[in-house]
């Protein structure tokens, strides 16, 4: 009876459907929680296009353009840990996760510089509206990516402790599922606001 | 039915059995982690009542008398922002939808238990960081407009943080739900098998998943906005404090349907099983829920037709609005055509049912007046507005609540309520509601505004009809609680199946085991089979 009728702890792929259901609907709060900051982004953009084109030119475009490589190199070798979990390399999925915290990690150093840049030259997150969007919009991406950093060393410790296999790596799918939506945020956010001159 | 008593002594206390401190807090169980909700929401219930009671006996009196402007501000706030937040949008989903989700479709928990019991804790620290706001309480209302609370000295930027826990929690039991409903139904429960309590339920999750995380963006720039003075609300950085409306709206509006949607829930179950007849239109009160959470999202700014809004938008938005009556109204002719003929007992659950499809038409045949572009210009920020509301949350989404208490009290607690004092509360709640909120409609037509602290003399007899009402309610209410807390030690001991229901919570010993079901039950019917034979399908 109880193997038609997935419940805890028993069908791996059961397991791993339910947890990527789960992890898709919080997906969906996601893109909702920016949601609000995009369409802020359209109203005001709409509303005050020169104010726009005007203070955009303050922002390191090669710092941000840096970072974009970054995190798009962090996605591909969170995929790569993914693809050597299902092939039963402990060691080669290891050291993807490694890497793919300290892109992280340099993610969020890039970041430090060009914020203590903005606020070196008085660009605060109440200069003006086209800041407040920068600041707003950086800030939750960058929580999100501490989030990330978070997420992805509980995944290696797991891994260090030996709980994958090529059976059961649902942990690391999960939390790569959510790094590739943090990547994707940035994807929209650098052209939106480094880019829209 | 009658062997079914036979047997059942209350020889198990079932998932109550283990006692303690540890075995409530760290509990992955969903019924326990259930009733917690419903204890702490059910609190903020008594709490906001008592502050509802304290507004209600100011507006006795016309001048500034009993409590000072002030005050009064602080108090009609926080009746709402508790009944709201803390009371009415969690009550129903995360504490009736805990427990008997899971005990309906067959599961033995829902599908994340340990994120359940986390989003429970969250819950509670969001409601500890909200009363720590109450050292400089807040006067904005419950709706938190800005530029008011961008700049007033109240403590919003904590609030808006605790508001913002709470959220979350919210979101996380919706999450929960969602995908328990998806993978965890028991074999043979195909979605056309499924009791229509879930489908409010589902429908209901839809929402909080989809609604919630854009008031969380929304107090999360409010925050910033007095912390950091971000432009987005600020009128002198161009800002636009009718986009804070906007997005306030965008959830506040959706999750009135997160209110009313359980209660719908529970409603449709409670019907049949007393009326002793198949549910009439399944699919209908089925899609109905789907269709009302799917046009809730569209009708946001009906909230706003006198804000400054342009005229366009204004038109689009009231015409939107007239199409929540349609599976609104299908529901009640629904649930009408199921009584229809059929042997109709009117226990507590019932009477509860009833009363909420009597208030519930009255409440929403009052909508239609504010939602046409032309009327709610007149009847906007009146009393009418205050009656529509409390006859649709009060008298719709709390008789919800109220029926599924009585209804499943003797499955939550092994126990059964006094079936007469439950009568006798109900008359005073029924009359107490209608007096104090029905005055409320003639009120708001002769022109009382609301939140006014102080009102020309003239209407003061009618405050003070409404006022009476009020204490009625009271005692109603109180009757009802006495009713509930006494049975929990003292009430006969229950069935497995009082009600002779059929749905898989019956199939369960009162109270239910940890575990839910010895054996998964194999689905082969829906389970609103009434009327055939009796209790054929009921082993």
């Amino acid at each position: 009876m109880t193997e038609e009728h997935p419940q805890h702890g028993e069908s791996p792929e059961a397991v791993f459907e339910t947890a990527k259901l789960g992890l898709w609907t919080f997906l969906a709060t996601e893109i909702l929680l920016f949601g609000g900051l995009f369409t802020s982004y359209i109203v005001y953009r709409l509303r005050y296009p020169d104010l726009f084109h005007a203070q955009y030119q303050y922002l390191n475009r090669t710092l941000g353009l840096v970072n974009t490589v970054i995190l798009i190199t962090s996605s591909l070798t969170m995929a790569l840990a993914i693809a050597a979990i299902r092939r039963g390399r402990q060691w080669v999925s290891r050291l993807c996760l490694v890497l793919t915290i300290m892109f992280a990690l340099g993610f969020l150093g890039v970041k430090y510089v060009e914020w203590t840049e903005d606020f070196s030259r008085g660009l605060y997150p109440g200069t003006n509206m086209f800041f407040s969007l920068y600041f707003m919009m950086t800030g939750l991406h960058g929580l999100h990516v501490v989030a990330g950093i978070c997420v992805l060393s509980a995944v290696l410790v797991m891994s260090c402790r030996g709980r994958f296999s090529e059976q059961y790596a649902t942990p690391v799918e999960i939390s790569g599922l959510y790094w590739h939506f943090v990547d994707l945020v940035w994807i929209y956010l650098f052209p939106l606001l480094y880019l829209v001159g | 039915m009658m062997q079914e008593t036979a047997f059942e002594q209350p020889a198990s206390r079932g998932y109550l059995a283990e006692k303690g401190f540890r075995s409530w807090a760290l509990t992955l169980d969903h019924k326990r982690i259930g009733v917690m909700y419903l204890c702490t929401t059910l609190l903020f219930f008594l709490v906001g009542g008592m502050l509802g009671l304290l507004i209600r006996l100011k507006l006795m009196y016309p001048g500034e008398q009993l409590l000072s402007n002030h005050a009064y501000n602080v108090i009609f706030t926080l009746h709402g922002a508790m009944m709201i937040f803390l009371f009415i949008i969690p009550g129903i989903p995360a504490g009736l939808g805990n427990f008997f989700i899971p005990l309906l479709i067959g599961a033995r928990d829902v599908a994340f238990p340990r994120l359940n019991i986390l989003s429970y804790w969250v819950f509670v620290s969001g409601i500890l960081v909200i009363l720590g706001t109450l050292v400089s309480p807040m006067d904005t209302g419950w709706t938190f407009y800005t530029p008011y609370s961008a700049t007033t000295g109240a403590a919003v930027t904590a609030l808006s943080f605790g508001l913002f826990l709470v959220g979350m929690a919210s979101i996380l039991t919706g999450l929960n739900f969602v995908v328990t409903i998806h993978k965890l139904r028991a074999p043979g429960m195909s979605w056309n098998r499924l009791p229509l309590f879930i489908w409010g339920m589902y429908a209901t999750s839809i929402i909080n998943v989809l609604a919630t995380p854009v008031i969380g963006i929304t107090f999360l720039l409010l925050a910033c906005e007095r912390l950091f003075g971000v432009a987005f609300f600020d009128p002198t950085k161009g800002g636009d404090p009718l986009l804070f409306q906007h997005f306030f709206w965008f959830y506040s509006h959706p999750v009135v349907y997160v209110m009313i949607l359980p209660a719908m829930g529970v409603i449709s179950e409670i019907i049949p099983v007393f009326s002793r007849k198949p549910i009439f239109g399944y699919w209908a009160i089925a899609y109905s829920s789907l269709a009302i959470a799917f046009i809730g999202f569209l009708v946001w700014g009906h909230h706003m037709f006198v804000s400054g809004m342009s005229t366009v938008a204004g038109v689009i938005f009231s015409f939107l609005t007239f199409f929540v009556a349609i599976p609104t109204g299908v529901k009640v002719f629904n649930w009408i055509a199921t009584m229809y003929k059929g042997s109709i007992s009117l226990d507590s659950p019932m009477l509860y049912a009833l009363t909420f499809i009597f208030l519930f038409i009255i409440g929403g045949l009052t909508g239609p007046f504010l939602g046409a572009l032309g009327t709610d210009v007149r009847l906007h920020d009146t009393y009418f507005l205050v009656a529509h509301f409390h006859y649709t949350m009060m008298g719709g989404t709390v008789m919800g609540l109220f029926a599924g208490l009585h209804y499943w009290f003797p499955k939550m607690t092994g126990r059964m309520l006094n079936e007469k004092l439950a009568k006798i509360a109900w008359f005073f709640i029924f009359i107490g509601f209608n007096v104090t909120f029905f005055t409320m409609f003639i009120l708001g037509m002769e022109g009382m505004p609301r939140r006014w602290a102080q009102y020309p003399p003239r209407l003061q007899p009618l405050h003070i009809v409404s006022t009476v009402g009020s204490w009625i309610l009271a005692v109603g209410v109180a009757v009802m609680f006495a009713n509930f807390i006494r049975n929990i030690f003292k009430g006969d001991p229950a069935p497995a199946n009082p009600w002779r229901g059929l749905t898989l919570e019956w199939r369960t010993p009162s109270p239910p085991d940890t575990e839910n079901f010895e054996e998964i039950p194999v689905i082969k019917d829906w389970p609103y089979g009434y009327g055939k034979k009796t209790g054929a399908k009921n082993d």
